[in-house]
Parts: C-alpha cells; structure tokens; sequence
C-alpha cells in the first residue's frame, strides 16, 4: 500500500508541472498585457518595465527562467502590487485564507454530516423534508447574497445588541472579525454536506448487510453508527477532497464581501490585470492543494472500505 | 408434532407503493414445531420472504403487517422494537439469501460474530473470541483463527454461508429462518451448507424454516411443505405427500417443473403456462384460476379456503379427489 502511495507522490510532480506548463502559456497567449491600464502608459516607461520584467526575452527563455526560479522557491515579482514578489503575497494571504477555510470546513463538517444522517434516519418524516429544505435553501441562495444579507443583519440592524459582528476588515483576525465570513464561507458547504450525507446514509441503511445486523438483535444505534456509518460517508469524503481544496485556498466573494486579506481575490484580481506571476502562484498552489486532497481522499477510501485495493499489492 | 415455536395467525403485509398497495401476504395461518424442518415454496413474488421478514419485524419502511406472529408468548408482529431486538439473534435467527452482501464489508468477520454474543450474552471479548472461533469450526470452516480476522471479501460465496450459518448458531436459538440459503452458492457447495443445517436441526434441536422455490432442496430436508402462491398457503402437507400425491394443482406445476434425478426425461426448462398475479389486483376467486388447467365456474367467483386435504394435509382448492389423477391425466 505504502508503495502505491509513493508512486502516486511521484506521479503528482510531473502532473504538476504539466499544470505550470500549460498555465504559463495560457496566460501569455491571452490578448492584453499587465501593463494595458486603463490610462495608456507612456512608451518609454514601457519599454522600461517590460525591460525589468524580461518580457522582451524570448518565451522559452522566460519559461525556463520561471520554472528555475520556482524551484528555488521564488515565485517571481508580482506585475501589479510591483514592490512585492509572489512569494511574499502567498506568504501574506495564504494564512488567513488557510485559517479561515479550515475553521469553515470543521464547521461544516460538525454540522452538516449529523444533519445529513438525521434526516436520513428519519427519511420522508417531516424532519426530513425540514432539514432538505433548509439544505436546498442554503445551496440555491449565492454567498455573495448571503454575504450581505449577514452584514445587514448582524452589522447594522444589531448594531447596538450583544450579536453585533463587525461588517467587514479583519482587525489582525480578531474573533468577531472571522465569524460572519467563516459563517458565510461554511454555509454551502453544510448544505452540500446535508444533502450528501443523507443520500449516503439512506444507501447504507437499504443495503442487505443492514438487514443483517438488525436482524442479530443489535440496537439501532449501533446498526447505524457501526454498520452503516462507514459505507455512508464514502460519498461524503469523495466530495469533500476537492471542496477543501476549494477551501483552503479562499474565497474570492467572501474575502471581497468582507475585506479579509486572503489569496482568494488574487485569483480574479489577478486575473485581470494579467498579473503574470501572481496568478501562476495562486494556482500552482491550489493544484498542489488539490492533489494532495485526492491523495488523502483515496487514504481515506481504503480505511472505509477495505475493499479497496491499490494495484501493486500492498 | 409437539408444542409449536412460531404460530403465524392471520398474517398480512401491504406494501404502500406509489402506484397503489401490493398485497404480499394475506392472512396466512401456520405454525412450526419444536425442532421441525418446515419449507416453504412458491414461485419468486408468492411472498415467502414477506411472510418472515414481517414475523422478524425487518420489513422495508413502506411494508406494514397485521395479525399475529407468536414466537415464545410474544406476538412479534406487536411487539416493540426492544422486545424484538431482544429475541433476534438470540432465539430466533434469520439466514439471508446472499452471502455476498449480507455482512457488512467494512467489519471483520470475527467481530461481526462476537457482537451477537456481546449483545445477548454479556460475554467479554476474550470469552465471544473463544465461542465465535469454537462455532467457526463447528461450520467446518478450516483454518477458524485466521479466518476470524478477515473481512467478508476475503472468503468465499461458500465460506460466507458458512460464517452466517456460525452466526445464527452463536446463541442456540430455538428458531432459524434461512431464506433461500443456497440459491447463490454453486451445486456442490449447497449440498455442503443444506448439510450443516440438517445438523444444526438434529445436533441443537433447532426448528428450520427453510425457504426456496427449489422442490429439490426441500425434498431431503423438510418435514413438512407449504406451497404458497400470491401471499397464501394453497397446500400444506408432509413432505411425502406433497411430492408424491400432491393435492393442489399449483404444487403439481411446480413438481412437473422440478427436474429429476430419477427421471431423465424431464427438462429444467418446464415452467407454469402463464404470469405470476400481479398482487395489486388479484384475481377474483382462486388467485391461480387464470393459469389453472382444472379451472372450473366456481373457481373465478369463490376463494378456496383451506380444507382438509386428507392425510393429515391442507389445501385451497376446490377440486375434490385431485391427488388421484395422474399427473398426465388432468393435462386436457
Ligand atoms: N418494499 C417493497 N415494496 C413493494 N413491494 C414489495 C416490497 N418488498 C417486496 N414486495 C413485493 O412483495 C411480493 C412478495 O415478495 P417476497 O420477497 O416475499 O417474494 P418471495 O416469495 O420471497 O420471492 P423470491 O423467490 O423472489 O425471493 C413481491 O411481489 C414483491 O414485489
Ligand atoms: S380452486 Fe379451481 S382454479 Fe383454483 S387451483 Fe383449484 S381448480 Fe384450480
Ligand atoms: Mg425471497
């Protein structure tokens, strides 16, 4: 097993890079530069810029000089925020977007996998139908509405109550500062945690081996929680590697909405400005989340259903 | 026949389906004796399994059952689900049909045994650990130990069977249920499991309810047959007499589509002319009538109930001095 493991390792390097690759060109085949302002810059200067950030040397020449400096760790200069490297502004952001995304995640996780069996231990009973709707709710309605519905209630209508939260800023990631956006962050989640728990759980409970264990005279509980917990939650680990990839690397609504310095606006921000580097760091951080996460998801598999079988033995 | 383990009195269960109510079993009367081998036959859909699940209280969510299932002064179809959970795994065991997915994957198989006697018997592990690997042996499973740690993936159709045999064993109960125990193994393996619960039955004094819809397998098994069709019994009789002078004309399609070892003429490939009732609307009168070839005017207006059959028998039907035709006889 161990050595599956291994090879998987290994085989994420290159498919990592495959990823650099291909983003590097990507992004320089898109029309616009990061230097096509609104206001036109004067030539001279320019030429000066484009200078200092080799985008005259040939494209070859300018990848090969990248990869060699991520493999130092650097991640180059950003082409926007001019007097700070990539690395430095990950350095910065990825914290708070971490710390944020994973408080999110628990969150989620407590609150969304119970909801999701209870429902589903009481299937088409009014608990229900009460806990679904509340799930659907939470799926259709956007976070960047619920976002500012949050701060309508918790910022200014409570303004003077013991609930206010502040509106929005991240005051160095005081408390009160994290809860609304983590709460706004998790509520998806949970929904799309509800609904997924409750569909695996009522999958389980039909399979023959329930029926089994009911049938040795064990309790309900135990049926459930020893028999059926297990098979239940493989579609819950399944859909949350990628999400907490999705997670961790922030939230480009949220962090806006509340003006939390994270690495989630970077994506668009940068984006947009064509900010070369910077939005090559965003990504190749967020590729790197998400092969680990199906690293660890496939773990997880094999510890659910033993089943599972990596080729190459153990 | 002594005092009986299991009476069912009137036993219904309805399906609630979103195309209407599927009468699966309709007030059905039984009883099994102390240590009897009773099997049940019918065609796939005649609600053999309903029949137990609802006395075992396992129905699915949408089944509901009525009447009464007395198994030790506990009408089980009555009783919560304590009061149940109390008895199953315990007195009364039940064997499932496919061994494939009947334990659960995730668990070994020695701590699938050991929780049956944690729960009903108090024992610690060490104690379960001893008793589940002496029962694993007793099944005849070679090598217990080491079988004891590995997951249900790991064994064999057979050697699974033999894993939910042990586990119904565990506890001595006084009843065990085994739904179509080997429909899902191969020829020679059936033979070794229809075995060990023959012996199960002489060794414990267990009483067996053995269902199948293979004639075969209840012929060197059972003490007495009941042949259902749409949820009812249509005959009941010693196992001797339904096979050689069966008194209901269902039971006589049946046997007419059981191939024999004496009788290399007959093919497999035989079956009843004629679809299963549909159990959302039965027929009126004898639910068999559409497919009966001794149908007569009666037979569509009134339902048979169960009469004396002679020998000690019962049957639904109305026709008198059937078992005296032969089998050719009756074919017009
Ligand atoms: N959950 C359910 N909802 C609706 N109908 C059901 C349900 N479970 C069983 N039935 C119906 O009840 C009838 C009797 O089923 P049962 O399982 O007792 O048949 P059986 O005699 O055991 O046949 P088989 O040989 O196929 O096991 C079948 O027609 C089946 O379709
Ligand atoms: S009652 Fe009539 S229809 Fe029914 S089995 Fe007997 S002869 Fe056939
Ligand atoms: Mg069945």
């Amino acid at each position: 097993m161990w050595s599956y493991f291994a090879r998987r390792v290994a085989i994420g390097i290159p498919t990592l890079w495959a990823i650099i690759t291909v983003c590097f060109f990507m992004m320089r085949l898109t029309p616009g530069g990061p230097f096509d302002g609104e206001a036109p810059v004067p030539p001279e200067i320019l030429a000066n810029l484009r200078a200092r950030f080799h985008l005259d040397d040939p494209l070859w020449r300018q990848y090969l000089d990248y990869v060699a400096n991520l493999l130092r760790g650097d991640f180059g200069p950003s082409f926007k925020y001019r007097d700070f490297n990539v690395t430095t502004l990950i350095a910065q952001g990825f914290p708070v977007s971490l710390q944020n995304g994973f408080s999110a995640l628990v969150i989620a996780i407590m609150i969304g996998v119970p909801l999701g069996i209870f429902a589903a231990l009481g299937q088409n009973t009014r608990r229900d139908y009460m806990v679904s709707a509340v799930a659907m709710t939470g799926i259709v309605i956007p976070n960047f509405i619920m976002g500012h519905v949050l701060i309508l209630v918790f910022g200014v209508w409570l303004k003077d109550s013991v609930f206010h939260l502040p509106a929005g800023g991240w005051a160095d990631g005081a408390l009160s500062n994290r809860v609304l956006p983590v709460f706004c962050l998790s509520l998806p989640y949970i929904a799309y945690l509800v609904r997924i728990t409750r569909g695996g759980m009522i999958e389980a409970m039909r399979a023959n081996y329930i029926r089994t264990a009911r049938a040795k005279g064990l309790p309900f509980r135990l049926v459930v929680l020893r028999h059926a917990l297990k098979s239940a939650l493989i579609p819950v680990v399944t859909f949350l590697g990628p999400a907490t990839a999705f997670l961790l690397t922030g939230s480009m609504v949220v962090e806006t909405i509340f003006q939390i310095p994270g690495i989630g606006r970077y994506f668009v921000q940068g984006a947009l400005n064509r900010d070369y580097t910077l939005v090559m760091g965003v990504t190749i951080l967020s590729a790197a989340l998400i092969i680990a996460m199906n690293l660890i998801v496939d773990l997880l598999y094999s510890l659910l259903d033993p089943r599972v079988r990596y080729e190459g033995k153990r | 026949m002594s005092a009986s383990v299991l009476d069912l009195r009137n036993l219904s269960v309805r399906f609630t389906t979103p195309d209407g109510d599927v009468a699966a079993v309709s007030e059905l009367s039984l009883s099994v004796g102390k240590g009897e081998c009773l099997g049940i036959v019918g065609e796939s859909g005649s609600g053999k399994s309903q029949t137990f699940l609802a006395a075992m209280g396992l129905l699915a969510h949408n089944g509901h059952a009525v009447g009464e299932a007395i198994f030790g002064g506990v009408n089980l179809v009555a009783a919560d689900e304590s009061t149940l959970n109390g008895l199953r795994g315990d007195k009364l065991a039940m064997i499932f049909q496919d061994p494939m997915t009947s334990l659960t994957p995730h668990m070994k198989v020695g701590h699938q045994l050991t929780e049956v006697l944690v729960r009903h018997r108090n024992l610690k592990s060490t104690a379960a650990r001893d008793r589940a690997i002496a029962m694993l042996r007793r099944v005849q499973i070679p090598e217990p130990e080491r079988r004891f740690e590995m997951y249900p993936h790991e064994l064999s159709g057979g050697l699974r069977q033999r894993v939910m045999i042990a586990m119904a064993l565990l506890c001595g109960p006084e009843l065990i249920i085994a739904d179509e125990p080997t429909t899902a193994l191969d020829v020679t393996i059936q033979a070794q499991i229809l075995d060990l619960i023959r012996r199960a039955k002489e060794e414990l004094g267990t009483a067996v309810i053995l269902i199948t819809h293979d004639l075969g397998v209840v012929a060197g098994m059972a003490d007495r047959v009941a042949v259902m069709y749409a949820g009812r019994i249509v005959e009941l009789g010693d196992v001797h007499q339904i096979f050689n002078a069966p008194q209901h004309p269902y039971t006589k399609g049946l046997l007419a589509c059981t191939p024999r070892l004496d009788d290399a003429t007959a093919s497999a490939l035989v079956t009843i002319p004629g679809q299963p009732p549909n159990l959302q609307r039965l027929p009126k009168g004898c639910a068999y009538h559409p497919r009966c070839q001794n149908v007569m005017d009666r037979c569509r207006a009134e339902k048979p109930p169960l009469m004396s059959a002679g020998g000690g028998g019962l049957k639904a039907c109305f026709l008198e001095n059937f078992g005296r035709f032969q089998a050719g006889a009756v074919v017009p």
